[in-house]
């Protein structure tokens, strides 16, 4: 009899197969063709022309609207982060009994389920119009984000150092201090900033449900074929997460250069 | 007895018993008592249940049966604070050293002494001064001044055993447990490791535990030996007492021994 080294897994190839077959039967729906394209690509040039030259036709609603989102972002991200942090702790098997645990990871779960603009539009209904549905709306895809991975990131620490410290005669509270956190602080670090470039960008999205920030003013703008007005404050967008990324990295290397965070 | 120092106890344990699977005895009832100073070696093969001994004294583990009489009473029915105030006299060293490795080195050593600080203070590190002189002390001691500030993952293995015995002492502790010290470490290393466990034991007049596989080194710095087999004591007397017949109630069979 032949020895293979690799046993066949006829589960994963049906997989596969299955997998192919679904593209192959979704593209044949999309009904897509040659006309279609070449008419998009027209379309497209002609609604590029009207962006050219970007015009700011309301300097007014344009700063107030990137001021707005600015602030829904950094309160969102500074509030996630604060609430994640006992949440995305509990939620830590390694640490926590099952009865903490679950609960924890239960409302990661819930807040990790709907996008921030389903979210958004919760909290419009709840809160009304403005930058309190956006923040609350973001809070929550905050939650969910850092909390799952600041979890994740407990469960992958070395036991090993955390025994160490409890055999100190340490209390709990300072196991976290000297066990715990300096494990995961520099991931920790990593999650805020990138969740707070996240919030940036979505928070120029929730106004487009009436959540707040520039969404609101892109989305009137677009509905007025005011497409050079569409064009500058895109623009602004990008400048602003340009800058927030630049802010982000910023933020990693004060801490890189303090020595506790490696980057992995 | 015949360990040195005062007769009284400084450490009785009384019908240890541990079983992590219901049924299955680690430790079968274990008595030993250990005197005020000296270096014992405890002896045996992987899964006799040194470790798991030691981790009782400390509670690191929970003995399923029997007594721990540690400083005047039976440390097993503690809990919360009083255990962890037993804890903290209690220092231990471990085989993968179990540095906090991206705290420096500094910051491993004074974590020996959060068994004394309240929580706000540890948080902002802010620790008194006479323990931070001891932990200076303590590195010039070991010879490790000039790492003060780096990190624990920069050091060499022999030189993160030095800090993890530091931190243990950093606790001021009266006793000292070592589960395998050594077994990480290269031949000369370790008898340096031992060297200053036996001599760092005498000075702070402290008795000293140190569970190991090498038994030449044991022969050479214990004090005395304890050989485990199954969970129970087989084997208890001075190095000099350690004969070919003791090796084998500890170790079984004989091939191994040319």
């Amino acid at each position: 009899m032949k020895r293979v080294a690799f046993k066949p897994d006829w589960l994963a190839r049906a997989g596969w197969l299955l997998l192919v077959a679904y593209v192959v039967y979704a593209v044949g729906r999309l009904d897509f063709s040659v006309e279609r394209f070449v008419t998009g690509i027209d379309n497209g040039a002609r609604f590029l022309g009207r962006m050219l030259p970007p015009r700011i036709a309301q300097p007014d609603s344009l700063v107030s609207g990137l001021l707005e989102s600015l602030q829904i972002a950094v309160l969102a991200s500074f509030a996630g982060i604060v609430l994640s942090l006992p949440i995305g702790l509990l939620a830590a098997r390694n640490l926590m009994p099952a009865w903490a645990s679950w609960p924890a990871r239960a409302v990661i779960a819930a807040a990790r389920s709907f996008h921030p603009v389903i979210v958004a539009i919760i909290f419009v209904k709840a809160v009304g119009f403005g930058a309190l549905a956006g923040i609350g709306a973001l809070v929550v895809a905050s939650i969910g984000f850092i909390g799952k991975l600041f979890a994740e990131a407990i469960e992958e620490i070395s036991l090993k150092q955390v025994e160490a410290v409890r055999a100190t005669g340490a209390g709990f509270l300072n196991v976290l201090a000297y066990g715990v956190m300096p494990q995961v602080f520099g991931r920790f670090i990593g999650f805020a900033t990138y969740q707070l470039d996240s919030n940036l960008r979505n928070s120029t999205m929730v106004g487009i449900v009436g959540a707040g920030g520039i969404g609101g003013t892109l989305f009137s703008a677009f509905q007025r074929f005011d497409y050079d007005f569409v064009a500058a404050i895109l623009l602004c967008i990008i400048a602003m997460i340009m800058v927030g990324e630049l802010l982000a990295t910023w933020v990693r290397k004060v801490f890189v250069d303090h020595g506790r965070v490696d980057e992995e | 007895m015949t360990a040195t120092g005062s007769d009284q106890a400084a450490l009785s344990v009384r019908g240890l018993v541990k079983e992590y699977v219901r049924g299955k005895r680690v430790l079968d009832g274990l008595t030993l008592d250990f005197g005020g100073t000296g270096l014992t070696a405890v002896i045996g093969a992987s899964g006799t249940g040194k470790s798991t001994l030691l981790r009782c004294v400390n509670r690191l583990v929970e003995p399923t049966a029997g007594q721990i009489v540690f400083g005047g009473r039976d440390i097993v029915p503690l809990s919360g604070r009083a255990l962890r105030e037993a804890r903290r006299e209690i220092g231990m060293v471990f085989q993968e050293y179990n540095l906090v490795e991206r705290l420096s080195v500094m910051e491993n050593l004074l974590s020996g002494r959060l068994g004394y600080m309240p929580s706000l203070q540890a948080w902002l590190r802010r620790f008194p001064a006479a323990d931070i002189e001891r932990a200076f002390q303590l590195l010039d001691h070991v010879g490790l001044a000039a790492q003060a500030n780096q990190r624990a993952d920069a050091l060499s293995g022999g030189q993160r055993q030095r800090v993890g015995i530091a931190r243990a002492l950093m606790q001021s502790p009266r006793l000292l447990l070592a589960d395998e010290p050594t077994s990480s470490l290269d031949p000369r290393t370790a008898v340096e490791i031992m060297e200053l466990m036996h001599a760092l034991g005498r000075e702070h007049r402290i008795p000293v535990i140190v569970n190991m596989h090498d038994v030449e080194l044991a022969r050479r710095f214990a004090d005395r030996i304890v050989g485990l087999s199954g969970g129970a004591v087989v084997f208890d007397g001075t190095a000099d007492a350690l004969d070919d017949d003791a090796l084998q109630r500890i170790y079984g069979g004989t091939s191994w021994m040319q």
